[in-house]
């Protein structure tokens, strides 16, 4: 019990929780975006996958830290084009083609990362983000060790949480975009065009899913292997669910759901011997699952999500 | 420009949309071998002998074919329905783990005519208890299969991960993660003499004509495809869709978790956690390849078998990275969705 205790209280576990949380509040962002529009992107645990080798790969040959997490969301935007075409132009089958858009990017992502890194027996690395202390506030007890010495994405992640959440709920481009998720027909009577705005969404959600990606190689590690993301994605797109499509509670679950991460890992290393360390990975997985099952009912889908739009087509 | 229903698909299209749909992914992988600084038709060339320029290269495909026809079988079923079971990859380590558990502590000493089929049947249960939650989940609270399905699949592979490590252990591995293994009796007899080709590709066929003549001359295949085209009107209609659901997603699991069973009984013997190269996925774009049609399965497998295999040999002369195999079948399964599209719709300007 003092070994929980102990946990809890240390502030180690509570800066680990917001940098787990990170790529979740990015990915979890991205793909809130795309199904407020109307658009389920499966695509995420490849877009993830592709935007941490990109990115990982930029900065290895030479870019800096900042261009390395650009160029990343500029490789999810055009995942988010041709999951785009799939979904919005032809009007497929969502979930197939989010499956195939995951498939394509990370077998390219491996594909790509074989070819121009040669094989070592160490991989290589690159000089990741540093945490910065804020100042003043890093100096607080306890408070500023946990929650202000991040690195500088992870700043950002919570900023974007917030602008997203202004965008989409306060804002004529935000009402635009639930209009189109609730009910295109209604919105192309407005005037706006429905296929534009899931355009948009998708291709800034797939942005913001990369640059998730992103940070996994660039902060929370320094370097590339392959099935790094680990089912990240999937457990975006069960955050959505839990957060009911809500950016600032996708914020919050996001963080709920890092601290159990970063509490298992502690608890890991605390019983290790006593309980198979399997058990312990598998609590994220099996928590998303349950987090599905309890707020699948009260969650507000947004009404069109899964629907194609088609022009004079009911 | 905008998009136009097709009054009636010519047959001859329907036909030619999956080979445009290859040769179009195929097209696009050579770009990619071409960005590698490889001579494109060289590299085709090597994929082709590759898979099938010897003895045992072509026997490696068949073997390679076979877990890809069932967990493509069990896509293509639930997909025909519209039951997104994404879990397939899961289910096969389920029912491998399954079938190895009960013939080291079970049914070991059985006599194999008894003990395979046996095994069989532990594996196919196995892979359809993994789909019970989810179903549960979608049919009680409409949660989304998709994602529980594929959340699942890190569970239960971490799951045999811990049996391999644990009760399961095989203790004569040199302290390796390895599961004991079948019995003796327990494995299948080979096809092909010489070779590691076992009767698992004749079961697999066999379903897959099966399965074919269950969808288009059964009830339960209509009400199956009722359910997936239209489930309101299905119901409207006198379709029981929840026992319809429950019955595809049986078969479905049932399919993914006897391809485990198979693999593992008819080639490796034990269970490790690299059994499968994503075989539960790739079946995935094995159904969608196939058109979801049942014997359509069967080529679309063996198309697969052949990237995969013949990619191995061709990236170790030529230093391409074995991952364009991976990509060409995903970049087929995108082509594919494309292709499909324009047999069912025409472009109107």
């Amino acid at each position: 019990m003092t070994a929980l205790i102990d946990i809890l209280a240390s502030a180690g576990l509570w800066a680990a929780v917001l940098r787990i949380a990170t790529p979740l509040i990015l990915g979890t962002l991205g793909a809130l975006l795309c199904e407020r529009s109307g658009v389920l992107n499966l695509g995420i645990e490849g877009i993830m996958t592709f935007g941490a080798m990109i990115g990982w790969l930029a900065v290895y040959n030479g870019a800096d830290l900042w261009t390395g997490l650009l160029v990343a969301a500029f490789a999810g935007g055009i995942f988010g084009v041709l999951h785009s075409l799939l979904t919005v132009t032809l009007g497929l089958s969502q979930h197939v083609s989010g499956l195939g858009v995951t498939l394509f990017a990370s077998s390219f992502s491996y594909y790509v990362f074989r070819l121009l890194v040669p094989v070592a027996d160490t991989p290589p690395t690159i000089e990741p983000f540093q945490p910065i202390a804020i100042p003043t506030l890093s100096s607080l007890p306890f408070v500023g060790p946990a929650f202000f010495t991040q690195t500088a994405p992870t700043y950002l992640a919570i900023l974007i949480a917030i602008l997203l959440a202004y965008l989409l709920l306060r804002t004529p481009v935000g009402l635009a975009i639930r209009m189109v998720g609730e009910n295109p027909h209604a919105a192309e009577a407005q005037g706006i065009n429905p296929m534009a705005v899931r355009y948009g969404s998708v291709i800034a959600g797939s942005a913001l899913m990369a640059t998730g990606g992103a940070f996994l190689t660039l902060s929370a590690f320094n370097s590339f292997f392959p099935t790094m993301v680990q089912g990240r994605g999937w457990i975006c797109i069960a955050l959505v669910v839990f957060a009911s499509w809500r950016p600032e509670r996708a914020l919050l679950g996001a963080l709920l759901f890092a601290f159990f991460d970063a509490f298992q890992l502690r608890l890991q290393t605390a019983l290790s011997g006593v309980v198979p360390y399997q058990i312990f990975l598998m609590i994220p997985y099996i928590l998303s699952i349950a987090a599905l099952a309890v707020m699948a009912r009260r969650a507000r889908v947004p009404q069109a999500l899964m629907q194609p739009y088609r022009r004079g087509e009911r | 420009m905008r998009f136009e229903r097709r009054e009636h698909r010519p047959l001859a299209l329907v036909i030619a949309t999956p080979i445009l749909a290859i040769i179009g992914a195929l097209a696009i992988a050579g770009m990619l071998i071409a960005m590698a600084g490889a001579p494109v038709l060289t590299a085709y060339w090597k994929i082709l002998t590759g898979a099938f320029g010897s003895r045992l290269s072509t026997t490696e495909t068949l073997i390679r074919a076979t877990p890809l026809i069932l967990t493509g079988l069990a896509a293509a079923v639930a997909f025909r329905a519209r039951l997104w079971n994404i879990g397939a990859e899961g289910q096969f380590y389920f029912g491998a783990i399954a079938a190895a558990a009960a013939s080291a502590h079970l049914v070991g000493g059985w006599p194999s005519l008894l003990q395979i089929p046996v095994l069989f049947v532990f594996g196919a249960l196995a892979g359809m208890a993994l789909l019970l939650v989810p179903l549960w989940l979608r049919l009680r609270f409409s949660v989304d299969e998709v994602v529980t399905t594929l959340l699942l699949n890190f569970v239960v592979i971490l799951f045999v991960s811990m049996l391999i490590d644990g009760v399961l252990k095989d203790p004569a591995a040199f302290g390796w993660p390895q599961s004991e293994a079948v019995a003796d009796a327990a494995r299948l007899p080979k096809l092909i003499a010489r070779s590691r080709v076992h009767i698992g590709l004749v079961i697999a066929i066999l379903l897959a004509v099966t399965m074919h003549v269950v969808q288009s001359r059964t009830v339960f295949g209509l009400q199956s495809r009722a359910a997936g085209l239209n489930p309101a009107g299905a119901i409207f209609s006198g379709v029981p869709l929840g026992r319809t659901l429950v019955i595809v997603a049986m078969i479905s699991g049932g399919f993914a978790g006897l391809a485990g069973a198979i693999e593992v009984m008819g080639v490796k013997g034990y269970v490790t956690t690299d059994l499968s190269p994503g075989y539960g996925y790739s079946g995935i774009v094995v159904a969608m390849l196939a058109n979801l049609n049942p014997l359509g399965v069967v080529l679309a497998a063996l198309f697969t078998a052949v990237m995969f295999v013949g990619a191995d040999g061709m990236s170790r002369s030529m230093g391409i990275p074995t991952y364009i195999a991976d990509v060409t079948v995903a970049l087929s399964l995108i082509s594919m969705l494309i292709a499909v599209f324009f047999t069912q719709y025409r472009i109107r300007r």
